[in-house]
């Protein structure tokens, strides 16, 4: 028998976090969460999921931390918004997921060479370089980080969708590609300078 | 009125049948397009996990490049359909984010108009050209053919600016009108998982499973989509997805190709080469003329 | 002259002689404004004789200080700088009349909630203070003494709506003696409450405790009861209504009926075919029906809708037949008009229940065996469309069956509010159906609300009996099988969030546990009777706590689910409540109008008429021999848009006359 002190201090909490859940776009009525259950209930992923849609909405706002960023519930949501469209209080659900995701990868709360962050991770620097990703250089590049051994098992797909001219290997990309660079550039100093 | 077309990184990839039939369509009811000079990635769902403000920034570009030359945009894939409109709704409701975007695109030299607005090929096919107009082109009736109709999430939720959010029948009316059987399909707004098959196989394999299959078991000679990603999901790992008592063997097209069939489009631009479970045998079966 | 402005004494032979006095409040205004400062600067005043503080000027000796001071100073004028008007006008003017000076001779400064409670700096409170009592000075020099009217009040009372709370209240006013007009728009008075099968907690026979009540208005001798009946027109004011009632035809002669439905059996449509409204569609009716067997009054209706006569006029009419002698059907009957005068209203219109179809993920319309809460109690009664079996749609009994809570309410997206009575009425049904059935029930709740007496106790109850509770808010209910265990039946999606996994339970029924919504035509009557509605649509109260049974609207009284979702017992106790209210103002035989009302000065008025649309309580009419205009003063309600409107400022309002007004302001700037 593995036992665990499950009691919660309040040492445990970390009221910073809490504070960020309520004050980012799309978390300004957690507060009113009633803890209905309907998000879970609707999510078509929460029967996969360690701390269902409602739980983490609660521990997010008590300042649950670690539980909730190192939950797998964060990375198993697709934005579907099954969950939003139907909640009560009219939380933007599928949105704090989003920012729980990019705080989960901002202080990497995963496991090394989890294909989820990695994907988002890849996609993006594909985004910068090029202004427009290509899915075969994506794919390749996401196993290769991550579960190198997937690739291997999905050539045959892999061919099959060449063969039919759905996996070209040309690289997409925008003319003018400087402005993707000067964009970002822009965003991070107007973040910056705001303090976003 | 002329539309500018924005495809999408998919529809040159894996959707690449889409852009082809819904281009063919295009043609066979006079929608003017023109392709969205320059146009970028808008994003998808991923970039939102690495940072928003860049998100919308991303996607802001395409829509000031529409801007600049006074069309609306026409966004097939619904991922691209959701971001462009999500990152209208909060530029417009969150100050911050307005700021941010407006001074990023002044830097590239454009600006912000939210006049212009991001409308779905169902919404065009509809609403400006209706269903008389386009039963009245149809040269080879899909009768017999039975299509589950699946909308999955992006065009439905959370803006549903076109159908109805719960229970959308946009899909259903275009292909009736094209002679098709509509079948019962009570999970055609359920989530496909996205890309969840590609990096958490089980849970992926598992909503795909049970999507196909129902539709199968309620006679589907077909399933209709209107994203990319939801025709890769459903269609590339029936094999896998398929379960011992009731192997997966439905074709998924996108719902432009069957139009594209049913206007007498050639058999080059409804794509069918570029499937993997082939429709053939169905169509022929049913004296469905395709070539 | 109105009657409001003739004068009492000749106050003001002596020339104006005002009294300032300044509370101390305790500390409440004494702490921030330095009272003895103020009174020492009112008394610099012109017109000021005296000038005093107090520490509670509302108090007796306070008051006692400003009624010698009238007397001894031959005072005409008073200047009270304490709390609100809202609070204390009352008292300090009741305490000016005690001693013979005109009340409305009373300015009073706000230096509470205007001043110490807002400011925290002394000497600019105290400024401040200065000056709001030099502009009151002022004001009051000009004040006329008002006198305040009074209007005979009818005693009969109108009560709108036959449902539990229209027939209690008809009851206790008839009773105690005056003549009551109870109009109800469907054939039968009985409401919603004749619909269900057992009341919660006491599972009381909902119909054996309220067909005595119904018997006991039909054979009042003081209760005038017109069913089939709606009000058309309301004019007039608290004490004199006139009120129009359309009666509709339900082409049967009242009188001459005797209820016992021959008419029915012989009626040419062998069964019924038309969609039965007391059984919510689950049964069909013909044409001629009885709404249900203990309808008072025991009359037939025809409906002309359904009815082959009015169709094609070419009937066998074997309903004329079956009557015989008794002559009571008349197929050429009219609808009339009646033309009634009351005193008072009571409101008692009722409420609808959420349409669960808006709810698309419960199926309601789309799979047949989803019922909403109120068609299974039309199931389980005994007099309803399957004499109390519980069935599905084929006839057979459910082995399980769900109950979901909160269908339409607590909902942003349909309802916010909680309707207060599904989870209790859930509760009676997860009991009955467990009962009649002996089916597996499963309640789907996400707060279990049981407020009321003896309502915890009926929840213990429940939990002895066995039925299953879910803590989680469906988010569907479907027909796909995710295993094949669920083939064939309908799928509860929830979380349930007690044991923190998400469930799916198979049933053969889902009763949906709809919340109460405000009647669809709620805006239509109320701008009828002039009286407003919350934002939600229900009928407003003139205070949510302390007058939840009267308006703002004199006269007109509300009771029961018209004016927000409740249970039986309140809704009893309002309209017990409401009739009380009404008694009180019917005993008072007259009532006291306030005097600040507008008034047109003959000689100005020019006869342009611009005022007479301007009025929303219709109170000014043209007088045609002079060509000018005049205000009724009993209906004027002293909103002062008619003032403002005049472009000749012939137009003048009492207590809010121009002169007035400015004068106050140039007391309060007169510091610069």
């Amino acid at each position: 028998m593995d036992l665990k002190r499950t009691v919660k201090f309040e040492a445990d909490r970390d009221p910073e976090f809490a504070r960020w859940i309520s004050h980012t776009v799309g978390g300004e009525r957690i507060r009113h969460c009633l803890q209905c259950g309907l998000c879970s209930a609707s999510c078509p992923l929460s029967l996969h999921m360690d701390y269902t849609p409602r739980r983490l909405m609660h521990l997010s706002r008590e300042g649950f931390k670690e539980e909730v960023l190192s939950s797998a519930a964060i990375w198993l949501c697709t934005a579907c918004y099954a969950c939003m469209v139907e909640c009560p209080k009219k939380i933007n659900i599928t949105h704090l997921m989003y920012a729980l995701k990019e705080r989960a990868i901002q202080e990497k709360f995963y496991p090394k060479r989890f294909p989820i962050p990695v994907m988002a991770q890849q996609f993006s620097r594909m985004v910068r370089e090029s202004g427009r990703i290509t899915e075969s250089w994506l794919i390749v590049r996401v196993f290769l980080r991550s579960a190198i051994w997937r690739l291997l098992g999905m050539s045959g797909l892999g061919w099959k969708l060449f063969l039919t001219g759905r996996m070209p290997a040309r690289k997409e990309k925008i003319k003018r590609k400087s402005e993707i660079r000067t964009l970002l550039a822009s965003v991070a100093a107007t973040r910056k300078e705001l303090a976003l | 009125m002329k539309y500018a077309y924005y495809p999408g990184c998919s529809l040159r990839g894996t959707g690449r049948a889409y852009e082809e039939s819904l281009l063919a369509v295009f043609r066979a009811l006079d929608v003017a397009i023109q392709e969205l000079n320059d146009w970028n990635c808008c994003g998808a769902t991923t970039y939102l996990s690495i940072d928003e403000l860049t998100s919308y920034a991303l996607a802001a570009r395409n829509l000031a490049l529409a801007a600049r030359d006074r069309l609306d945009i026409i966004a097939p894939c619904a991922a691209c359909y959701l971001v462009l409109n999500k990152t209208q709704r909060y530029i417009h409701d969150y100050p911050d984010i307005k700021l941010v975007v407006t001074r990023a695109l002044d830097a590239i030299g454009l600006k912000y108009d939210d006049r212009v607005r991001v409308r779905h090929p169902l919404d065009i096919f509809l609403n400006e050209i209706g269903v008389k107009a386009i039963a009245s082109r149809v040269t080879r009736s899909l009768k017999g053919l039975k299509v589950a109709p699946y909308y999955g999430c992006q065009i439905v939720r959370p803006y549903a600016t076109f159908d109805d959010q719960r229970n959308p029948t946009s899909m259903d009316r275009l292909l009736e009108a094209c002679g098709a059987e509509i079948i019962p399909y009570s999970l055609k707004t359920r989530c496909c998982g996205g890309s969840q098959k590609g990096t958490l196989p089980e849970v992926g394999l598992y909503l795909i499973n049970y999507l196909v299959e129902e539709a199968q078991m309620n006679g589907a000679d077909v399933i209709a989509t209107v994203c990319p990603l939801c025709q890769f999901n459903l269609e590339c790992f029936q094999k896998e997805a398929s379960s011992e008592q009731n192997p997966l063997s439905t074709p998924v097209l996108y719902f432009t190709q069957l139009m594209a069939l049913a206007l007498g489009a050639s058999s080059a631009t409804i794509g069918l080469r570029r499937s993997l479970v082939k429709i053939e045998p169905v169509l022929e079966a049913k004296e469905i003329a395709y070539a | 002259m109105p009657d409001t402005r003739r004068p009492t004494n000749g106050s003001d032979t002596d020339g104006i002689r005002i009294g300032v006095y300044v509370c101390h409040c305790g500390t409440n205004i004494a702490g921030t404004v330095d009272v003895k400062a103020i009174s020492e600067y009112a008394a610099t005043l012109p017109g000021v004789v005296v000038a005093r503080t107090y520490k509670y000027m509302c108090s007796d000796p306070g008051q006692a200080l400003i009624q010698q001071d009238i007397r001894d100073l031959r005072l005409n004028r008073i200047v009270v700088a304490s709390c609100s008007p809202l609070l204390h006008e009352p008292t300090f003017r009741r305490a000016l009349d005690r001693v013979g000076l005109n009340p409305f001779l009373l300015q009073m400064v706000n230096i509470r909630e205007h001043v110490s409670w807002v400011h925290l700096d002394k000497p600019a409170a105290t400024a401040k203070t200065n000056d709001l009592v030099r502009g009151a000075v002022r004001r009051v020099a000009r004040h006329k003494p008002l006198q305040k009217r009074r209007v005979p009040i009818n005693p009969s009372v109108l009560v709108v709506g036959g449902g539990i709370a229209g027939i209690h209240a008809a009851l206790t006013l008839a009773d105690a003696g005056k003549h009551v007009y109870l109009v109800e728009r469907e054939p039968t008075i009985g409401g919603h409450m004749a619909k269900f099968d057992k009341t919660f907690p006491t599972l009381d026979c909902a119909a054996c405790i309220l067909t005595p009540k119904m018997t006991a208005v039909g054979s009042h001798p003081l209760i005038t009861l017109w069913t089939y009946s709606e009000v058309l027109k309301v004019s007039g004011y608290v004490g004199n209504y006139r009120v129009q009632v359309r009666r509709k035809p339900r082409y049967i002669i009242e009188d001459l009926c005797l209820g016992c439905q021959e008419c029915i059996t012989a009626c040419v449509y062998k069964e019924g075919k038309t969609r039965d409204e007391f059984n919510l569609g689950l049964s069909k009716r013909k044409p001629v029906y009885l709404p249900f067997p203990q309808a008072v009054p025991q009359k037939v209706v025809i409906d002309p809708e359904t009815c082959i006569e009015f169709k094609s006029g070419k009937c066998k009419k074997t309903c004329i037949e079956a009557c015989g002698e008794r002559k009571a059907i008349d197929f050429k009957q009219k609808e009339s008009l009646e033309e009634i005068e009351v005193g008072t209203i009571i409101l008692a219109t009722g409420f609808t229940t959420f349409n669960a179809a808006r709810n698309a993920y419960y199926g309601y319309g789309r799979y047949p065996n989803v019922y909403t809460s109120l068609e299974v109690e039309r199931l389980i009664n005994a007099s309803g469309p399957t004499s109390g079996e519980l069935v599905l749609r084929d006839g057979t009994r459910p082995k399980a069956v769900g109950i979901i809570h909160c269908v339409g309410s607590r909902d942003a997206n349909t309802n916010r509010w909680c309707s207060k009575v599904c989870c209790m009425y859930s509760l009676k049904l997860a009991h009955l159906i467990k009962e009649r059935t002996g089916a597996d029930i499963f309640n789907f709740y996400i707060d279990m609300r049981t407020p009321g007496k003896g309502y915890e106790e009926f929840y213990d109850r429940l939990l002895d009996e066995g039925v299953h509770f879910v803590r989680g808010r469906v988010a569907e209910v479907t027909e796909w099988a995710a295993h094949p265990s669920e083939k064939g039946k309908l799928i509860i999606r929830a979380e349930d969030t007690l044991a923190a996994f998400v469930r799916r339970i198979p049933v053969d029924m889902v009763v949906l546990s709809v919340g109460l919504e405000p009647q669809p035509d709620a805006q239509a009557v109320r701008r009828l009777f002039n009286i407003s509605c919350s934002n939600e649509g229900w009928f407003l109260e003139r205070h949510p706590k302390l007058a939840p049974v009267s308006t703002f609207t004199e006269g007109v009284y509300i009771a029961g689910a018209c004016q927000g979702p409740k249970d039986i017992p309140d809704t009893v106790a309002q309209a017990g409540a409401a009739a009380a209210e009404a008694l009180a103002l019917v005993d008072a035989q007259f009532v006291e109008l306030e005097p600040y009302t507008a008034f047109i000065s003959e000689e100005e008025c020019s006869g342009c008429k611009s005022c007479i649309p301007l009025c929303p309580y219709q109170a000014i009419s043209f007088v045609e021999e002079k060509k000018k205009a005049t205000i009724n003063e009993v209906l004027c309600k002293g909103c002062g848009t008619c003032v403002a409107g005049c472009p000749s400022g012939s137009i003048q309002q009492n207590f809010f006359e121009d002169e007035e007004i400015f004068d106050e302001i140039e007391g309060v700037l007169a510091y610069a």
